[in-house]
């Protein structure tokens, strides 16, 4: 069946084409793009390897502040800076996963909510640095590889973040095609059983909980550098929860899930908050509790026969 | 005199004031077909859970190849040839048999962290896979999700995914549990027709599907063992029928 | 400090009684607030992070029947109980119900839901400035306790939640309702065997519970700041307090909503560089290190 994959090229090709087909709305897109990637990033946790987070935002705020001071202070390229934001959550990501690997998913999500909370009240408090509860004000990005300025429109931002979306996307289907990505799957559905058949369960959380704080890392250090402001609600609950919500809302264990909800989520939400400004939370808030009433299994079944065409695409890869 | 391929010396374990493990010293010999019998609650499962790392013993020692591993991880006992499968269905649900049965093969190939190779690609693994799924009777189910296979089937998946790990070592937790009637057979099939060179521990409370295997029988009663001898030593044994009659005629 | 007299040599102690004074306070009210949540979540293992939302509730509820409908703020208490614990049975019946047995992250964000919505129609309908309910003149104010300025208002509190945790523990432990409870949590299908309306007690609890968040809520709509953003704002204070007070007693929240309170107040007034980092730190550190909690009995 050859339309599949022609599918998922179309797709692409739709997103980068919306450079020229709204050449007005660069901005939201660039928003999309990096929720994309955030969501792609929790989806590697969540969808894959069955850790729950309350407190996925502590690596994208660790990455936007990363990314943020260096771009201020070091005024390097905007390239190097991002690298910088995935290098730090990296190396948090690694730091923390030990802290999930052990108990109950109630235990991951305090811990989870725990360390974004503590990363949050670390940058209000230090705001010799971060600037508080001002923000990370004067952050002034260079072209990107010394060739595309950032414009008002926010072309250069929509590129370089969907870019990077795709790029970093393609890795993350070839690993969860690996007999890495797989073993990751054993896990999800049985730890102790996975451990039986000769699975390292520590290392392959370890190394998975690592590469996702990289993905949202390297997501943060794209609104830093894209938005060229950092300020506090990087670190929001309200942040950990979105994502969520948005991977939930397109599915998760089959990597579209995180980017066809992101779309699906931007789009609610610009629509929403033009009716309602301030309401439009009400409006997400009621359709978390329907999806979630109405049933998971059930939901899926239907978003499986929407996403279809997708699904199929990744899970012959993933699984024949 | 053979040494043992797996031992275990004054095993101990507690829960809380409640002794499961009582000063087991058990030995396996290489290739054996060993049967580990008892009447409901004797600690079958915990000893066995002790063996594959699930459970920490309290005191004592696990020797396996005459090495200590009684404090190695479960997933390093594996890859030392130590293998087992579970009492109760504990497969993976979502996964194919071939998924589930590569992921093994390929852990023990040392392929199972390998990020950027393909899965399904690693002929070694693929070849592996099909010849396990014929021998244990799945290849028409290899590709459908495990939730929805016939139990029968799923236990000789269970079988196949522990045998994938070519273990020096088995250790078989009621291989036939909850089993109809009419597969049971294909179970007792399967078993027979593991490998001459793998020792095998079968805990079982199906006394005919443990004569018809088990050359060896020892029996666990309280958590101790109570008597370690040939099958028909044990048959003859009246200690071990009081212990049964006792229970209320068990086999 | 507006209430502290007496003596240059003593007063940095006097200070600090009365900072402990008014820490035990709002613990206190905290107490009452996360109580509820400490029995969904440890007893019923539900994961209700909207419990917040109730409380608000009840907070708003105080504040219109006094500031608007000239209602006595010590009748409006039990209205604000009585209002919330309505407001959680029909959702325990309408929405919670379906929920019980399914795997904590659809629990989550079912409840975070529900916290959306409730923010979303606070601010709607009230408007995002902080709420204050009209306080009795007789609550009002400072009297001097040898030289320990002592706030009228909060030793109120300290009295209402102090009967109300004595109460609370009495019927979870003695009462034949707790049995009840404990035996429906414990295995549903047996506990509906022995004839135990195992249905409509988790509505009870439910309700229960969410009235004492109500109640909570009323008590610190004066001590506490009550915005649309109340049930996000104090979700981590009440995980806080369950998770380091652990669910295999009532005390054991109790004693961690104190000394959360109190680290709270001191930390402001003494530690103000710190803030919260420490009360963040210390739930981490209770969670990796006893995640019974710390005050938890041991197995």
């Amino acid at each position: 069946m050859r339309w599949k994959p022609l599918l998922e090229l179309a797709f692409w090709l739709l997103a980068f084409g919306a450079i020229f087909l709204l050449p007005r709305r660069l901005l939201l897109l660039n928003e999309i793009a990096i929720l994309a990637l955030f969501a792609l990033s929790l989806d590697l946790i969540l969808g894959y390897a069955g850790i729950v987070s309350l407190g996925h935002a502590a690596f994208l705020g660790l990455g936007a502040y990363t990314a943020g001071l260096t771009a201020k202070h070091f005024a390097v390229d905007p390239l190097i800076a991002i690298a910088a934001a995935a290098a730090l959550s990296g190396l948090l990501g690694f730091t923390t996963s030990f802290l999930v690997l052990r108990g109950s998913d109630l235990t991951r999500l305090m811990v989870t909510l725990a360390v974004a909370l503590l990363l949050g009240e670390a940058a209000n408090k230090m705001q010799w640095l971060t600037g508080g509860s001002d923000g990370l004000q004067g952050v002034t990005v260079s072209a990107v590889a010394g060739l595309f300025e950032f414009d008002l429109r926010g072309r250069t931002a929509y590129v370089l973040s969907l870019t990077t979306l795709l790029l970093l996307f393609l890795v993350a289907r070839r690993m969860m095609a690996s007999p890495f990505g797989m073993s990751l799957r054993t896990i999800r559905d049985n730890p102790l059983r996975a451990a039986a058949i000769g699975v390292p369960v520590t290392r392959r959380l370890v190394t998975i909980y690592t590469i996702a704080a990289i993905y949202a890392g390297i997501a943060g250090g794209l609104l830093a550098v894209t938005t060229q402001f950092v300020s506090l609600d990087v670190f929001d609950f309200s942040r950990s929860a979105d994502v969520m919500l948005v991977l939930i809302l397109g599915g998760t264990g089959y990597l579209y899930g995180g980017i066809l909800g992101a779309v699906a989520f931007k789009i609610l939400q610009d629509v929403l908050s033009g009716i309602t400004p301030q309401f439009w939370h009400f409006w997400i808030g009621l359709l978390l509790v329907l999806l979630m009433v109405i049933g998971r299994n059930r939901i899926n079944g239907w978003f499986t026969a929407l996403a279809q065409p997708f699904r199929r695409h990744v899970d012959r890869e993933v699984a024949s | 005199m053979t040494s043992p391929v797996l031992e275990t010396r004054q095993l101990q374990k507690h829960f809380g004031g409640i002794h499961v493990t009582k000063d087991v010293s058990f030995e396996l010999l290489p290739g054996a077909r060993h049967a580990l019998i008892g009447p409901n609650g004797a600690g079958k499962t915990t000893f066995v859970n002790q063996l594959s790392g699930v459970l920490q013993p309290s005191g004592g020692q696990i020797l396996l190849d005459g090495e200590d591993i009684t404090r190695l991880r479960p997933d390093l006992r594996v890859r030392r040839g130590l293998s087992r499968t579970f009492q109760i269905n504990q497969l993976f649900r979502d996964l194919t048999p071939r998924e589930t049965l590569g992921i093994a093969v390929a852990q023990r190939l040392g392929a199972g962290g390998r990020m950027f190779t393909s899965f399904s690609g690693n002929r070694a693994v693929t070849s592996e896979v099909d010849a396990l799924a014929q021998a244990f009777g799945l290849t028409d189910v290899l590709e459908i999700a495990t939730s929805s296979m016939a139990y029968g089937k799923q236990r000789l998946l269970e079988l196949a995914v522990a045998l994938a790990a070519k273990p020096k070592v088995l250790l078989l937790d009621e291989p036939a549990a909850g089993v109809p009637e009419a597969e049971r057979q294909d179970i007792l099939a399967a078993v027979k027709a593991l490998p001459n060179d793998v020792a095998v521990l079968l805990i079982e409370h199906d006394m005919d599907l443990v004569f018809a295997f088990a050359e060896r029988i020892s029996v666990l009663v309280e958590g101790a063992l109570l008597v370690d001898g040939t099958a028909a030593e044990i048959a003859a044994d009246p200690r071990v029928k009081a212990v049964y009659l006792g229970e209320g005629g068990h086999g | 400090m507006d209430g502290i007299t007496g003596g240059r040599t003593s007063e940095h102690k006097r200070c600090m009684l009365t900072n402990l004074f008014d820490g035990i306070a709002s613990g206190m009210v905290l107490f009452i607030l996360a109580s509820g949540l400490a029995v969904t979540l440890g007893l019923m293992n539900f994961v209700n992070l909207a419990h917040g939302a109730f409380a608000m509730a009840g907070g708003y509820a105080t504040v219109q029947l006094t500031t608007k409908w000239g209602v006595p703020f010590l009748a409006s208490l039990p209205l604000a109980f009585l209002i919330s614990a309505a407001l959680g049975a029909i959702f325990e019946r309408t929405l919670y119900v379906h929920l019980y047995a399914r795997p904590h992250l659809e629990q989550v964000l079912f409840s975070i839901g529900l916290v959306f919505m409730a923010v979303a129609v606070a601010d709607y309908f009230i408007g995002s400035q902080q709420q204050y309910a009209v306080v009795p003149d007789y609550l009002k104010g400072r009297f001097d306790f040898y030289g320990v300025g002592v706030g009228k208002y909060r030793l109120f509190i300290i009295a209402v939640c102090g009967v109300i945790m004595l109460t609370l523990q009495a019927i979870l432990t003695r009462s034949r309702f707790g049995a009840q409870l404990r035996a429906a949590v414990d295995d549903a299908r047996t506990a509906r065997g022995l004839g135990i309306p195992v249905a409509r007690i988790f509505t009870l609890t439910f309700a229960v519970g969410s009235g004492l968040a109500g109640l909570g809520g009323a008590l610190g709509a004066e001590i506490l700041t009550l915005t649309p953003t109340f049930p996000l704002k104090y979700m981590i204070s009440f995980l806080i307090v369950v998770t380091v007070g652990g669910t295999s007693s009532i005390s054991g929240p109790f004693l961690a909503a104190l000394l959360l309170g109190i680290a709270d107040v001191a930390g402001n007034y003494y530690l103000p560089a710190v803030g919260a980092f420490i009360t963040y730190a210390l739930m981490l550190a209770v969670l990796m290190l006893r995640p019974q909690g710390l005050f938890a009995r041991a197995q």
